[in-house]
């Protein structure tokens, strides 16, 4: 099968490559041909016309939960590629707080069969300790070998500063990241952010010092080892300036955050959404103008959504009993576009650096290009339709999302991956 | 004028008006309290829902006698917090409890929001009391409703809440309400006790429990939880006492004239003394008989709203 995208413009920051009213000619999942014009024959080319709308080289969401195995009540390897795909995602990394968890072959193998006949890539990130437990080291050269891309304890961070040491120095051997949810457990039993608001609310605190405390704890660990740290879901206004200032020294340390904590605050918990209730929390407007300025330094190198799926019945529940978490893959990239780009925080390219280019050289998987000979593999974006968020519509299983309604400028139409095309939610 | 919310959900932004008008109200249902017979139809043909997700014996009693005293069918629903995991959901809970044609909901529950969720979920007028450490206003009410009957006023009345602010409703409440009435509010406990940002709410913070009785005309202290969980934020009952327990002779070397207020159970011996639970300064009995003035006014008032 081949298809021709027509008269589209194609950006690839990291070729420093920006044409306008540019053909594409794909076959086999390769690019044949990039130029303007193309000729083509009718008879077995899909021709679609992209006008106005921008090829970017695939996007890559590094923080989801796929809940498989485990709670494919609330999210499969299936439905959640389909989110993805519907997010404008070619690939995501999904975080191995399963049941079992991601700490064998065995469950990495199991993950890449079943994404294998899907349209999005799922690259596991497996445990740093057996069953996230902070007890001993998974076996970090074996999942590398079976296909893991980081390592994480996802859902808490590493638990002790004695068994943080030892991952990072194992896995620094295969250079491999630590992905750390920053979060100090002796500080962790509240259910929102320590504030002004918390107080009236009358919900008990997670204070952002807990988050800091870890971060720097990572920090320190990643310059004494020489490994390479990656921080998940940055939230607070300290942990960006710590980041800030050990790039400055050198330390291989990246972060990332989610559109939720760049967008939004502990304000709006004054309605009990438990769909505002995930971990770590929401914060002030100063952590989130911190965020910004994060976002924009390069101190914050990219953006994921930490994906949480659960179902409606649990997060019926009171605000205490509700799990943390919401979903995000079919909103982070409209959140992004209408938050960061028309609001003149990023640019477009520095958007494709957040979402494309640097989770992939975090997690040392080849970046998109468009050459011809090359894989076909992009994300196609409207930067300028107007948009509705409507959870009904999407392809996740789970409808967790605090951004249900939101009015939106700028939508990923689809991808091109592994041969297929996913477009205005469907296959083509 | 009736009041502007059909719900009570806390009194963080009731305004003055309906604070006045529950106080007022309650004058008279406090009056016929006093009668031989203690009932008036005013409520006749109202269902009532008493729904306690939380132990509590002297609020439910409280509201319970309100209700039959205004004539209301009262019904009593409640759940052990042990059984909830298990049990049937929040919602479904409600669901059922509307299917049978309640008017009003009064609720108590461990957490935080759940009577705001209650009022997205069904019709009922909804009442709290006592969600979480957050708010518990029909408290406040009868605090302010004590302390008015005994000062006259609230403007530049010393008002001093003493004990666990962190993890009190009462506290959260009577902060709100005594704040809109025009009273100086301020907090006194041990530090971990207090919320880290509670300043913006306009209050002030004392750690000295003689400097809180000579400046306050007021106290309202708070019960100390005794429990392991508690004892996390402070070292030992022994060292609470000797620091910040209040006895006569504390009393006495500070000043006379104050007003001691306590939404019970009461420590004795530990936040209170004895001597001063059953001294001249208190009131916490009156505060209970107000607590059924109170709280028929606030069902009258919110049960009579169209």
């Amino acid at each position: 099968m081949k298809y021709l995208f027509k008269n589209t413009t194609i950006i690839n920051p990291e070729q420093q490559l920006s044409l306008k009213d540019f053909d594409i000619l794909i076959s086999d999942g390769l690019i044949i041909k990039i130029g303007q014009n193309l000729e083509y024959d009718n008879s077995n080319t899909k021709v679609i016309e992209l006008k106005g709308k921008i090829l970017v080289p695939g996007f890559l969401d590094m923080h989801v939960h796929l809940r498989e195995p485990g709670r494919e009540d609330e999210e499969t390897i299936e439905t959640g590629s389909r989110a993805a795909a519907n997010g404008g995602f070619t690939a995501v990394a999904c975080m191995p707080n399963t049941e079992p968890s991601i700490d064998s072959a065995e469950v990495i193998e199991l993950i890449k069969n079943k994404s294998k006949s899907f349209i999005v890539d799922v690259y596991p990130v497996a445990a740093a300790t057996i069953e996230r437990k902070g007890e001993f080291l998974s076996p970090m050269l074996e999942l590398k070998e079976a296909g893991a891309v980081a390592f994480s304890d996802d859902g808490v961070a590493i638990k002790t500063a004695s068994i943080l040491k030892r991952a990072m120095e194992y896995s620094k051997m295969i250079d491999l990241p630590i992905i750390e949810h920053c979060e100090d457990e002796s500080l962790s039993n509240g259910s929102m952010n320590e504030g002004i608001n918390s107080t009236l609310f009358g919900l008990l605190p997670l204070p952002s010092v807990s988050e800091d405390i870890i971060v720097m704890r990572d920090i320190l660990m990643a310059q004494y080892t020489g490994a390479r740290v990656h921080i998940a879901h940055i939230s607070s206004a300290n942990a960006v300036k710590l980041v800030r200032e050990a790039k400055k020294k050198g330390i291989k340390v990246t972060a990332e955050v989610t559109p939720h904590h760049f967008t939004l605050t502990d304000d709006l918990l004054k309605t009990y959404d438990t769909n505002l209730k995930m971990n770590p929390p929401l914060r002030t407007h100063q952590d989130v103008q911190e965020i910004l300025e994060g976002l924009k330094d390069g101190t914050i190198d990219c953006i994921a959504s930490d994906h949480a799926p659960h179902s409606i019945e649990e997060k019926e529940l009171e605000f205490d009993y509700a799990p943390n978490g919401v979903v995000g893959l079919e909103t982070s990239v409209g959140i992004a576009l209408s938050e960061l780009f028309h609001k003149k925080v990023l640019s477009i390219e520095e958007i494709i650096m957040k979402y494309s280019i640097n989770p992939r050289k975090i997690l040392n998987i080849p970046i998109p290009s468009f050459a011809e000979g090359s894989k076909a593999e992009f994300t196609i974006l409207d930067l300028n339709e107007v948009w509705t968020v409507d959870k009904e519509k999407f392809l996740s299983k789970s409808k967790n999302t605090p951004f249900d309604k939101r009015l939106l400028t700028g939508k990923p139409l689809g991808i091109f991956n592994k041969g297929k095309l996913f477009l205005n939610g469907e296959i083509i | 004028m009736p009041l502007s919310n059909r719900h009570l959900l806390g009194m963080q932004n009731v305004p003055k008006e309906d604070i006045q008008l529950i106080l007022d109200t309650a004058n008279t249902f406090k009056e016929i309290l006093e009668r031989p017979i203690k009932r008036v139809p005013t409520l006749q043909g109202k269902t009532i829902v008493n729904l306690f997700y939380e132990n509590s014996t002297r609020t439910r009693i409280s509201f319970e006698l309100a209700e039959k005293r205004l004539s209301a069918d009262a019904i009593n629903f409640s759940v052990s917090t042990s059984s909830v995991s298990k049990g049937e959901s929040l919602k479904d809970t409600v669901k059922n409890i509307e299917a049978m044609k309640v008017d009003m909901i009064v609720i108590r529950h461990s957490v935080a929001g759940t009577p705001y969720m209650l009022t997205k979920l069904c019709d009922a007028n909804i009442i709290n009391a006592g969600d979480g450490i957050h708010e518990h206003p029909t408290q406040a009410l009868l605090d302010l409703y004590t302390i008015r009957e005994k000062k006259g006023s609230f403007e530049n009345l010393k008002v001093c809440i003493v004990g666990d602010i962190a993890h009190s409703r009462v506290a959260l409440s009577n902060i709100f309400a005594l704040k809109t009435m025009g009273a100086k509010v301020s907090v006194c406990g041990p530090s971990t006790m207090i919320p880290k940002f509670i300043e913006e709410l306009g209050v002030e913070v004392i750690y000295n429990i003689d400097e809180a009785i000579q400046e306050n005309d007021v106290l309202n202290v708070l019960r100390i939880q005794l429990e392991r969980k508690a004892r996390e934020y402070f070292p030992s009952i022994r060292e609470y006492v000797k620091y910040f327990g209040i006895n006569s002779q504390r009393l006495e070397k500070n000043k006379k004239d104050i007003l001691i207020l306590h939404p019970g159970p009461i420590n004795r011996g530990v936040e209170l003394s004895s001597d001063v639970a059953d001294g001249p300064y208190q009131v916490i009995l009156q505060q209970v008989t107000n607590g059924v003035a109170i709280r028929m006014a606030v069902l009258y008032l919110l049960g009579t709203l169209n």
